[in-house]
């Protein structure tokens, strides 16, 4: 089919397009429905490129058809196809998930506009995994960024606290993308390339001299506020916690995952692990950054008494156990961080659908007022139970295999600290059943408060994406082929270098 | 300052100029210096010194919030259409070679449509920023009291300058 070859530049462009169009669209559910549909077809032609690169390899695509290094390329690879499957599903469910969630939450003159921004941080954000030039990839950062701070601040309608924290996240993201893009500038400055592959290739000549170090400073703190690692986590809790429903769900499962790529990308494949591990301490210094955060936020999460909040709280945690993986620098460290982007995205996107449920149907996310729910409202619990053990790491579930994948790595490395971190995982994840347990013990344990309004169980239409999510994060915790696969596939290809 | 003489005979002067010269640097943009991004804003600035001067409510007259809203999405679709075009005619996403009789005419075609877009999803991204911001009144929302009022005040200062050069 011809077509096919054009899907890496349709993997961009369909939502791009669709975004424009959405915007103008009239009526109730349109712009719902056409967004749906953009977001499934989406994740087809990220499938079916995910299949074409496990089975061929690399697909180079050059737009306006100018070879690379002098015209932009998209290149897809393993790592990058991994996340446009994981980016394209997740938008696809969560937006299947909205329709409900989104008329009683934004205002009715507001949903053509807020179906436009999320295309367009759908296009943004695909556009980051998928092209080969590191300008490129500056400019998707933005198109995604922008359009995320103001899908967090149409949770405004509801709660004008949203207004505050999509402000604190642009001022925040901004500075994080001005980084990125000095960064860039400095390796464009030495080297004379964008074209990342052109880039690796150039790099090692130059390795040597201030201003790659420089760069190297830049790219690392500009891409560690974008992934919210801690220390630099500060706009994280409250964008998760004030944005509308569904747009937690949606930026939990994506938007920290693309910032992790960034962080592959640009320390491994550009960088190379001989410059970032060698001849800088990267890893150790991500290893410490990483269990602090899982330590630190995994007890903060036991404090909240917003269940949105403490699973914003509980993302932070979760982005150090990816770190922690990468800070291995070994092909097991880094299938461990790899393919828990794509199990976290799963479980915390199903964990955030599942409180979305529970607001729609009783109007608060508090702790409290969850009391009895577990009867009034047993399959949403149900799955937010399931989900929970996800978290946590219970065999069977997907969170299990990265803990296995981690601790595995942990144990390969033999170093002392390496043996002190999987001990440190451990904790954490005895930290995630406390904090869990207090939904869950609120929800099954405590009766419903006297003279309460009796809750109904969540609509199908709700009910249904909660748990498709829910379910395949058990199924990617038995059935491990695919996922974890093509995450070794692109640890090898990342580290082709030194291992 | 629609009764300042200065200021709105010289902007009246201006504003075909300027529109004039957003069109030069749009067209003429891949000859010299310019292009759409450049173009856009200088066509939507003279709109917006036609609202400093003679009023936001004459000039959202002209251009519609609506009107505004089709500009800022009709860009884009004018250059991703651009893009599918070169797609549909069997060559890479905005590859131009494929759009003219040769390579040259089609990159010549190619860039001029894709400017066309971007400078007009400028032009309405500046109006639609400027026309937020100067829709709102002090306290900060934008209400439709002030469209109200600024319409009766109008009213008013017409009937008296009627009453004056009847004088």
């Amino acid at each position: 089919m011809t077509l096919a070859i054009h899907y890496p530049a349709l993997q961009v462009v369909l939502p791009l397009l669709a975004a424009p169009l959405c915007s103008l669209m009239r009526g109730r559910d349109f712009a719902w429905a056409f967004a749906t549909l953009v977001s499934w077809l989406a994740f087809g032609i990220a499938v079916a490129l995910l299949f074409a690169v496990r089975a061929d390899g690399a697909i180079s695509y050059h737009l306006g058809g100018w070879e690379p290094p002098w015209g932009i390329e998209y290149r897809v690879d393993a790592l990058g196809s991994y996340l446009l499957a994981i980016v394209t599903l997740i938008s696809a469910v969560s937006l299947s998930f909205a329709r409900l969630s989104v008329a009683r939450e934004v205002r009715q003159d507001q949903h053509a506009l807020f179906y436009t921004m999320w295309l367009l941080c759908l296009a943004g954000m695909l556009g980051i995994a998928i092209t080969g030039d590191a300008f490129n990839i500056f400019v998707f950062l933005e198109v995604s960024s922008l359009s995320t701070y103001a899908l967090v601040a149409m949770g405004g309608g509801g709660d004008r606290r949203a207004l505050t924290a999509a402000y604190q996240y642009l001022v925040l993201g901004t500075i994080g993308a001005t980084f990125i893009l000095i960064g860039i500038g400095l390796i464009y400055m030495m080297t004379g390339t964008l074209n990342i592959l052109d880039m690796s290739e150039r790099l090692p000549a130059v390795a040597d001299t201030r201003t790659i170090r420089v760069a190297a400073g830049f790219l690392t703190i500009g891409i560690a506020l974008k992934l919210a690692l801690f220390p630099l986590h500060v706009w994280l809790p409250n964008a998760y916690t004030y944005a509308p429903n569904a747009v937690s769900a949606f930026i939990a499962g994506t938007s920290t995952k693309v910032s992790l790529y960034l962080l592959l990308r640009f320390s491994l494949t550009v960088f190379g692990p001989t410059f970032s591990f060698g001849k800088l301490p990267l890893n150790e210094i991500l290893a410490v950054l990483a269990v602090a955060a899982f330590l630190i936020f995994s007890a903060l999460a036991i404090l909240q008494e917003n269940v949105k909040r403490l699973l914003a709280y509980s993302s932070i945690a979760q982005v150090g156990y990816m770190v922690l993986g990468i800070s291995f620098a070994s092909v097991t460290g880094l299938t461990a961080g790899i393919v828990h982007l794509f199990n976290h995205a799963l479980i915390k996107t199903g964990l955030f659908l599942c409180v979305a449920c529970v607001a729609y149907r009783i109007g608060s996310v508090r702790i409290t007022a969850m009391a009895g729910l577990g009867r009034q409202m047993p399959f949403t619990m149900f799955a937010f139970v399931l989900g929970g053990f996800g978290l946590i790491g219970v065999p069977l579930t997907a969170g299990f295999v990265t803990k296995w994948y981690l601790i595995m790595a942990a144990l390969e490395a033999g170093t002392s600290l390496g043996l002190v971190a999987a001990g440190l995982v451990l904790v954490s994840s005895l930290l995630a059943v406390i904090y869990v347990w207090k939904v869950v013990e609120s929800a099954y344990f405590r009766p419903a408060p006297a003279g309460s309004p009796p809750v109904r169980e969540a609509p199908l239409a709700l009910l249904v994406p909660t748990w498709a999510l829910i379910l395949a994060s058990i199924y990617f915790g038995i059935d491990t082929r695919i996922s974890v696969g093509v995450a070794r596939d692109a640890a090898v290809a990342l580290l082709g270098g030194i291992s | 300052m629609r009764y300042d003489g200065v200021p709105r005979i010289v902007s009246k002067l201006l504003i075909p100029l300027i529109l004039l010269f957003g069109l030069y640097v749009q067209f003429h943009g891949d000859y010299g210096p310019g292009g759409g991004f450049q173009a856009g804003v200088i066509f939507a600035a003279g709109f917006i010194l036609y609202a400093l001067i003679f009023g936001l409510r004459r000039c959202r007259e002209v251009l519609s919030d609506g009107f505004v809203r089709i500009m800022l999405a009709a860009g884009l679709l004018l250059y991703i259409g651009t893009g599918l075009a070169s797609l549909w005619l069997g060559a890479n996403f905005l590859d131009y070679d494929v759009l003219g009789h040769d390579p040259v005419s089609g990159q010549h075609h190619g860039i001029l449509l894709v400017e066309l877009g971007v400078g007009i999803t400028v032009a309405g991204a500046m109006l639609a920023i400027f026309f937020s911001f100067a829709g709102r009144d002090e306290t900060g929302f934008s209400g439709a009291d002030d469209a109200e009022a600024e319409a009766e005040a109008e009213a008013e200062a017409e009937e008296r300058e009627r009453a004056e050069t009847g004088a």
